[in-house]
């Protein structure tokens, strides 16, 4: 086989691997929240399908497949179909720069467990997921109601509102690690834990935390969606297939959302105590515990925190998280420039 | 044909597409939603160019940024149809010929261009990039487009707060 060729069908390999792996986790996910927001709030959850209800999300898909398909009559045809692809594709796109281990050797050839490693990567995420919204406002727009509107009005607001510090939030570490590939700043934090960006720049790291959840649209940051006021707000009038994609664009997000902050905060495959061994598929294992560990945190978020009001939203976005991740900047510039930071 | 030769072809019949979209479109939602996708194809050609970093400030800063505020405005307002004034015929006439202008001016650009890689000197990753922009050739324009941006934000602040006070 020629190189080129090679390289394609690794790359074909990989994209196939994990569109599988996602697929299943989002599966998993909407099972493992259902549960524990269900042991949190005291209650069983789904435990009827299955040993522990594990095969609940066999039975959600399958009844999903077999629903009506609805069109509402004044729907635009055309933007309400694509929507949801928009939606998913945006999603998926975006995992497709970030790695999920260390590089290994394997049958005489180097593998990056990644799709593409550009130089550009936490640009090209940061390009990508603003064009998620687009699924959102499109839904919105599209299925001609008044709910869905307003809710596509409000996530649209809501999502450049807090795209806007998620992005501020990476420039210290970008300063530090001088490079926008995700692997560099991976690596920028090896040794011990305390290396970790998290610890390094924690006002970043709260920021990106809470400009995420509202990326992702996520309680308390879940207005788009507030049932009480919108019924389900962008997706008021999604059924079957088309709310399962939106459904599943959704936790595709979330999970990358978890990744990027692994990689960037946590120190992604490092295991944070040197003489831990990180090489090849041990890398993957301490990678996959930070971000089941994040996932968990946005479930526990889930269970705990009520809703912010719209406003509160709104002026916690502009007047809180906007000049303090801008002030972050100047002080990581200024400490990168005096040296004390590295 | 190289398999950048067939994605260029590709992109750019979406590019060329989509645009034609923008400006045939009655329905401005479509419009919108048209040159997002013209943006995404050019983006698209950038990287293939070998230039991963102006493809995506392509897609930040428009597709990402400008086209979202468009279209939550036009949501706002909620336009179904695309409204004007309405096209007389002199307004035909002189779009016709600035049409003409445009294809004429284009084609003799193409003409004269050069042929071959003239412009695989440049190297357009973000490194050279940014020395660029930030030498002393380029700092103070950059340094007044900033000023400038910063003006036309407060601009655009104190404007909308006017019938507050």
């Amino acid at each position: 086989m020629s190189p080129l060729a090679q390289e394609l069908l690794a790359a074909v390999v990989k994209c196939v691997a994990i569109f599988a792996m996602l697929l299943t986790l989002f599966a998993v996910m909407t099972f493992i929240e259902r549960r524990i927001l269900a042991f949190m709030q005291f209650r069983l959850g789904p435990n009827r399908t299955g040993p522990f209800g594990v095969l609940q999300p066999a039975a959600d898909g399958i009844k999903l497949f077999f629903k009506e398909e609805l069109m509402p009559a004044d729907a635009d045809k055309w933007l309400f179909f694509a929507a949801p692809a928009v939606a998913i594709a945006a999603a998926f796109m975006a995992v497709a720069v970030v790695p999920y281990g260390p590089p290994f050797t394997l049958f005489g050839r180097e593998w990056q467990l990644q799709i593409a490693d550009l130089n550009v990567g936490i640009l090209y995420i940061f390009a990508i997921t603003s064009l998620g919204v687009y699924g959102l406002v499109l839904a919105g727009w599209a299925a001609n109601n008044k709910y869905s509107l307003l809710g596509g009005l409000r996530s649209s607001a809501q999502m450049f509102s807090y795209e806007l510090s998620l992005g501020l939030s990476w420039v210290g570490l970008i300063m530090c690690a001088g490079s926008f590939r995700i692997n560099d700043i991976v690596n920028h934090q090896q040794g011990m834990f305390w290396h970790w960006n998290m610890f390094q720049h924690p006002v970043a790291f709260l920021v990106y935390f809470v400009a995420a959840t509202a990326e992702v649209s996520r309680i308390p940051f879940d207005l788009p969606e507030g049932e009480s006021e919108l019924v389900a707000g962008f997706h008021t009038e999604y059924s079957s297939m088309k709310f399962a994609l939106i459904q599943m664009a959704e936790y595709v997000n979330l999970i990358s959302v978890a990744v990027l902050a692994t990689h960037l905060f946590l120190g992604g495959w490092h295991p944070g105590i040197p003489g831990l061994p990180s090489v090849g598929p041990l890398g993957f294992v301490w990678f996959v515990l930070k971000v089941a560990f994040l996932l968990f945190v946005f479930i526990w978020l889930r269970g705990t925190l009520p809703r912010f009001r719209y406003d509160q939203l709104m002026d916690f976005g502009w007047k809180v998280l906007i000049p303090v991740v801008t002030l972050n900047v100047l002080v990581t510039g200024a400490l990168v420039l005096a040296g004390i930071l590295r | 044909m190289t398999i950048d030769a067939v994605l260029f072809y590709v992109l750019a019949v979406v590019v060329i597409a989509s645009a034609l979209v923008v400006v045939g479109q009655r329905n401005p939602v479509y419009s919108a939603f048209a040159l997002v996708v013209t943006f995404c194809a050019l983006s698209a050609i950038y990287g293939l160019l070998g230039s991963p970093f102006i493809a995506v400030l392509q897609i930040v800063v428009y597709a990402g940024a400008i086209m979202v505020l468009f279209l939550f405005v036009l949501m706002l307002l909620n336009v179904r149809r695309e409204e004007g004034p309405k096209r007389g015929k002199s307004m035909r006439v002189a779009a016709g010929v600035l049409a003409l202008a445009f294809v004429a001016e284009v084609g003799y650009v193409v003409t004269i261009a050069e042929r071959g890689s003239g412009s695989a000197t440049f190297d357009a990753s973000t490194k050279p990039m940014a020395e660029l922009l930030f030498s002393p050739h380029f700092a103070y324009t950059f340094l007044a487009t900033s000023v400038l941006i910063v003006a036309a934000l407060v601009g655009a602040v104190v404007l909308a707060k006017k019938d507050e006070a």
